[in-house]
């Protein structure tokens, strides 16, 4: 009897200091940048959505294959000849402040994406007709056309669910504090410094969270960020720099994930925007392949990112099941280069002006481009430019080359529709061709994977042919961690998921 | 020797050149002057020319300072760089003299409601930071060495208002401008024949120093990527760049920065020298 | 006494005045739509249009320049469109990093600067002062930016002694809060010094001429009671007021040292503003700042008409 107290006790006693060493487990992760605003209606950084990662469950998600999974939602079923989308809720989910999330819920978030002024995703769902609730697990979503490509939205930002009651009361003051249903829940926010959020006990999935506390340091620079992750004061980094990887490699308290991006970084030539598309290389197409002649990605890429991003000749990633396995990139060839200058009637040099964000990497990449094509006659005249600046400079055709990336959507429609369609905002080159235009169109009313792969291959074709725009590579998303971190599972999208993340005592 | 043809201004000279520190900032500069002038003379490489198979490459005997992520040599860049440090310097001080010097005077000399308006504006100017003031203009004119040259000068202009203002008003009331003003000359030439010459030393002395002063505000301006373009060099875009290598390639970081120190180093020890030369009352 | 403050005073108004103007100017010059600068990658006409017509970006400039004059003057700073909070708020949180940076860099920089300004002083002419001289221009010299680098290289990088970036508030853990601090504060704090070194050393210098410093001499007084008693202690006000002028070009430092060692302050505040075209919060901090430049000055400029007496006089 005796004995067995003592046991008790001393059992007791075991648990409570196994208690305090787990007490608190706080993950700290540096960002390469800090946080716009906590909304996910309004909200429009990258850097953002990893944030919500931890606060906002979205209707969907993606896997590694670039799967849509349910993750609010159960499944969903298509009806009305494309145009009625039928989505079973998750039962018994609750957000942060108690409330339930159910149809109503999901309504007033779709509603509230679509209507709220200033939000940047009402032209993600602007398909969006119509919202029922059917019963409190089930919503019927009804869109003006057939659009293949809405489910995918609905793993982002616009399948965020907010809490009704919090988002009323809180207005336009919502992100000072986001209350969701994600897995953490918001704690306390320091501009430019430090974003806190705490285990929510309640998270539906909570069988797979296993710290207790994150903190989001936001470091821009890239060499103080990982300098931090050597030196123990975080635990997490994303955007490593490709040329620290070797760094990484050789330590090993290190962890390193690389994959590669949804996005990709492209080269735009101003074919139809305004008068600057009067130069050499916006008016004449066998200038524009000279110049595609003239440099090597490969090349590039080993130079400025040690050869970690991978080439390509297309807008779509690898990951995706609708990427053109067959497209081949082709290799530097000076001497054709020069060749199709002369056939086009121009002397060396030619002059091509080729904007640049201004930040480090991208001012190389515009050195490297420049210094090569050179060699084949080209006179390339760098002009870095803030990325803000360089956007809408780009918008206005006011360019003759530009070198922009794009973050990426899991469906190939976000990477391609708004940009090589004669109408498409995010078109800098007007490039305009019917058949483009339609067969874009055709593609988000067909739902079949393989039909649908086709059609972007031919309409890719299309536009290689004339060149408005070369895509150059595909990044990839470089995250680095020390060895006490494990279960971290790397999706092409770059956020950072908390499922299943542990972390070992120090 | 004699006394009678012995003018201020050679004394001065002379003074200055008794000044081992002034002479060895005279040196520097000059030294640093001519190498911006002869760089592809003294280069020994082209600065702008890629080497892909030298990329990073350690200080050694053939790089004395090693080389840069395009496997540039940073000798032959820090070279060419100081024809963009130099006119910075030069140029962004000459564009705030060629400001503040007609404004200063107009504001010491007219006084009244003139003077009320150039001082308010002044001290606005400078309750504002210096470098806020000139990041913001060089955003808004856009990134390039000209237009930081011009967002420094601007930037840079009260200082040399408020002096002007106040050498001219001490100026002002000496006897041989008195004199001048009894004879009856015009107030225009009073001011250009009588003042100029009489404030310009301390002009001098405050523009020396504020050259060393622009060198490191361009240098800060091309650091945050506001300053010279690619792929001409400029040591503060030099250091820009470095800091993304700065763990495996700490010299990229390390000759540009201790350019930058040297020439700001030799101006401050001219600009010292010049004031204990041109005003024996200081020291 | 009397009429000095309020000739004082009354210039005050007009400078703030300007300020303002000059201040708002700032937002006329930045090129780019804010709200297009905001979207980013997200391009949607209707939604930047909404978010212009929110924040008063359609009005006309003497609108806008009124109404957020008319605000300021109630104590609203205006909201941070990046953030979505108020401008205010953000000052409020960011005033207290950079007050401790920018005090911890001027007690770094006293400890350097007066025993080396006395130090050449006294020993006028010496190789000390030569010595002191050099230090002092070593300071005027460097790069806030590049001496930065060089001490996360060595310091953090290398050596691993200290953190290489980030901030912990001194209420929180105040061990951590001076790891964090202590390299960007000597970084600052070492332009300083050469400052209030030349400052001392001058003051100095005058004070140890004074008759005052002679009698005591003449006393047979031990030379360090001279030096410590009678003249530092009167060098010193003028060289302490001459210095606070400094928290200027203190603030000017701190814009890219905190860049530099990502310290979430004043300097960073601003600079990641402009950057972001975050008009608000440009305006709102280059104000505060340039109001509390101008209300330094005038506490300065009171004490030296206090401790000094010919001015009194006048």
């Amino acid at each position: 009897m005796r004995t067995s107290r003592m046991l008790m006790a001393g059992f007791a006693a075991l648990a409570l200091a196994a208690g305090a060493a787990n007490a608190q487990t706080t993950l700290r992760i540096g960002l390469a940048e800090d946080p716009d605003a906590l909304d996910p209606t309004t909200a429009r950084t990258f850097v953002g959505r990893i944030v919500f990662a931890s606060l906002c469950d979205k209707l969907f998600d993606i896997d590694d294959k670039l799967n849509i999974v349910p993750q609010l939602a159960t499944g969903y079923s298509w009806g009305g000849d494309g145009k009625e989308l039928t989505i079973k809720l998750r039962d018994g989910v609750t957000f942060h402040d108690g409330e339930k999330m159910d149809a109503e819920a999901v309504r007033f978030s779709l509603d509230r994406h679509l209507n709220m002024q200033g939000s940047f995703r009402r032209s993600e769902i602007s398909a969006l007709q119509k919202i029922d609730v059917v019963d409190p697990l089930t919503v019927k979503l009804t869109l003006s056309a057939p659009f293949a490509p809405f489910v995918a939205q609905l793993t982002d930002r616009a399948g965020m669910i907010v809490s009704p009651k919090a988002a009323q009361a809180a207005g336009a003051q919502f992100a000072a504090k986001p209350v969701c249903a994600g897995p953490f829940r918001f704690v306390e926010r320091i501009a430019q410094d430090r974003i806190v959020v705490e285990k929510f006990p309640q998270y539906w999935d909570a069988g797979k969270i296993h710290v207790d506390r994150v903190v989001y340091l936001p470091v821009p620079d890239h060499s103080v960020r990982f300098a931090n992750l050597q030196g123990n004061a975080l635990e997490l980094i994303e955007r490593l720099q490709p040329t620290d990887i070797p760094a990484v490699r050789r330590n090993q308290r290190l962890k390193l994930s690389a994959v590669e991006e949804l996005g990709y970084m492209g080269m735009w030539l101003n074919v139809g925007n305004g008068e600057k598309a009067n130069s050499p290389i916006g008016k004449d197409r066998r200038v524009r392949e000279a110049f595609e002649l003239a440099i090597d990605r490969a090349t590039i890429v080993q130079v400025v990112y040690n050869g970690e991003y991978t080439p390509t000749v297309q807008a779509i990633p690898p990951a995706s099941p609708f990427a053109n396995k067959a497209a081949r990139i082709p290799a530097r060839n000076v001497e054709r280069a020069k060749a199709l200058l002369r056939e086009a009637g121009l002397t060396a040099p030619v002059v091509v002006n080729l904007m640049v964000a201004n930040s480090p990497d991208f001012r190389q990449v515009g050195e490297v481009i420049q210094s090569m094509a050179r060699e084949a006659g080209f006179d390339v005249r760098i002009q870095a430019t803030e990325f803000a600046t360089s956007l809408s400079t780009a918008e206005k055709g006011d360019y003759e080359a530009y070198i922009v990336g794009w973050s990426g959507r899991p469906d190939p429609d976000g990477n391609l529709f708004s940009f090589v369609t004669s109408r498409g905002p995010l078109n800098y080159a007007k490039f305009a061709s019917p058949e483009v235009d339609k067969l874009m169109a055709d593609a988000r009313v067909t739902a079949d994977v393989a039909q649908r792969t086709a059609i972007y291959t031919k309409a890719a074709d299309l536009v290689n042919a004339e060149k408005p725009i070369l895509y150059l590579w595909h990044r990839k998303n470089l995250v680095a961690h020390s060895t006490r971190l494990t279960g971290f599972v790397a999706i092409p999208d770059g956020l950072i998921r908390l499922q299943g993340i542990r972390l070992a005592a120090n | 020797m004699s006394v009678a043809n012995d003018s201020p201004g050679r004394r001065a000279v002379r003074r200055l050149m008794r000044r081992p520190a002034a002479v060895f900032g005279l040196a520097v500069v000059l030294a640093f002057v001519a190498i911006a002038v002869f760089a592809p003379l003294v280069a020994p490489f082209d600065p702008i020319a890629t080497n892909w198979g030298a990329i990073r490459k350690a200080p050694g005997a053939l790089y004395w300072f090693g080389t840069d992520e395009n496997g540039r040599d940073l000798v032959s860049r820090i070279v060419y760089g100081a024809r963009a440090s130099l006119l910075a310097g030069v140029v962004s001080v000459s564009i705030s003299i060629a400001i503040g010097l007609p404004f200063g005077l107009l504001a010491g000399y007219a006084g009244g409601w003139i003077d009320m308006v150039i001082s308010r504006v002044t001290d606005a100017m400078l309750a504002c930071p210096f470098l806020i003031l000139a990041i913001a203009l060089a955003a808004f004119l856009g990134p390039s060495l000209s237009n930081a040259m011009i967002a420094i000068g601007i930037s840079a202009t009260p200082a040399f208002i408020r002096l002007t203002r106040g050498a001219t008003l001490n100026a002002a009331v000496e006897d041989y401008v008195e004199a001048a003003r009894a004879v009856g000359n015009p107030r225009w030439r009073i001011a250009v024949r009588h003042l100029l010459p009489n404030i310009l030393p301390p002009i001098m002395v405050q523009a020396t120093l504020a050259i060393a002063a622009a060198i490191i505000a361009e240098a800060s301006l091309s650091f945050l990527g506001l300053g010279q373009q690619p792929p001409a060099p400029s040591w503060g875009s030099m250091l820009n760049t470095a800091q993304r290598f700065i763990a495996q390639a700490p010299w990229m970081a390390l000759f540009p920065g201790a350019a930058i120190f040297l020439v700001v180093l030799a101006f401050n020890l001219l600009g010292d020298g010049l004031r204990d030369a041109l005003d024996p009352r200081h020291r | 006494m009397f009429t000095f403050l309020v000739r004082r005073l009354s210039s005050i108004v007009p400078t703030l005045f300007v300020v303002s103007m000059l201040v708002f100017g700032l937002q006329l010059l930045l090129p780019g739509d804010p709200a297009s600068v905001m979207a980013g990658e997200e391009r949607d006409e209707e939604v930047l249009a909404q978010i212009r017509a929110r924040y008063g970006l359609d009005r006309p400039i003497p609108v806008q320049y009124a109404n957020w004059l008319w605000n300021v003057l109630h104590g609203d700073l205006g909201e941070s469109m990046r953030l979505s909070s108020p401008v205010a708020d953000l000052v409020l949180a960011k005033l207290p990093v950079t007050l401790q940076l920018g005090g911890m860099a001027f007690v770094i920089a006293c400890l350097i600067g007066i025993p080396m300004g006395v130090l050449s002083a006294v020993k006028k002419d010496s190789a000390w002062d030569y010595a002191a001289n050099a230090v002092a221009l070593w300071g005027l010299s460097t790069p806030n930016f590049w001496l930065g680098i060089l001490l996360i290289l060595f310091v953090s990088v290398e050596m691993g002694w200290l953190p290489p970036s980030g901030y912990v508030s001194p209420f929180e853990d105040w061990r951590q809060s001076l790891a964090t601090t202590i390299m960007p504060a000597f970084v600052l704090g070492n332009s300083i010094a050469a400052v209030l070194m030349r400052h001392t050393r001058a003051a100095m210098l005058q004070a140890l001429n004074q008759d005052y410093v002679r009698t005591a001499r003449a006393k047979g007084l031990a030379e360090a009671v001279v030096i410590n008693k009678h003249a530092l202690r009167n060098a010193l006000v003028p060289v302490v007021t001459l210095g606070a002028l400094e928290l200027g070009a203190l603030f000017s430092g701190a814009v890219l040292t905190e860049q530099v060692f990502t310290i979430p302050g004043f300097g960073k505040l601003v600079v990641d503003a402009v950057f972001n075209r975050d008009y608000m919060v440009v305006q709102g901090v280059v104000l505060v700042t340039a109001t509390a430049y101008v209300a330094l000055n005038l506490v300065a400029d009171i004490l030296y008409f206090l401790i000094n007496p010919r001015l009194r006089q006048q």
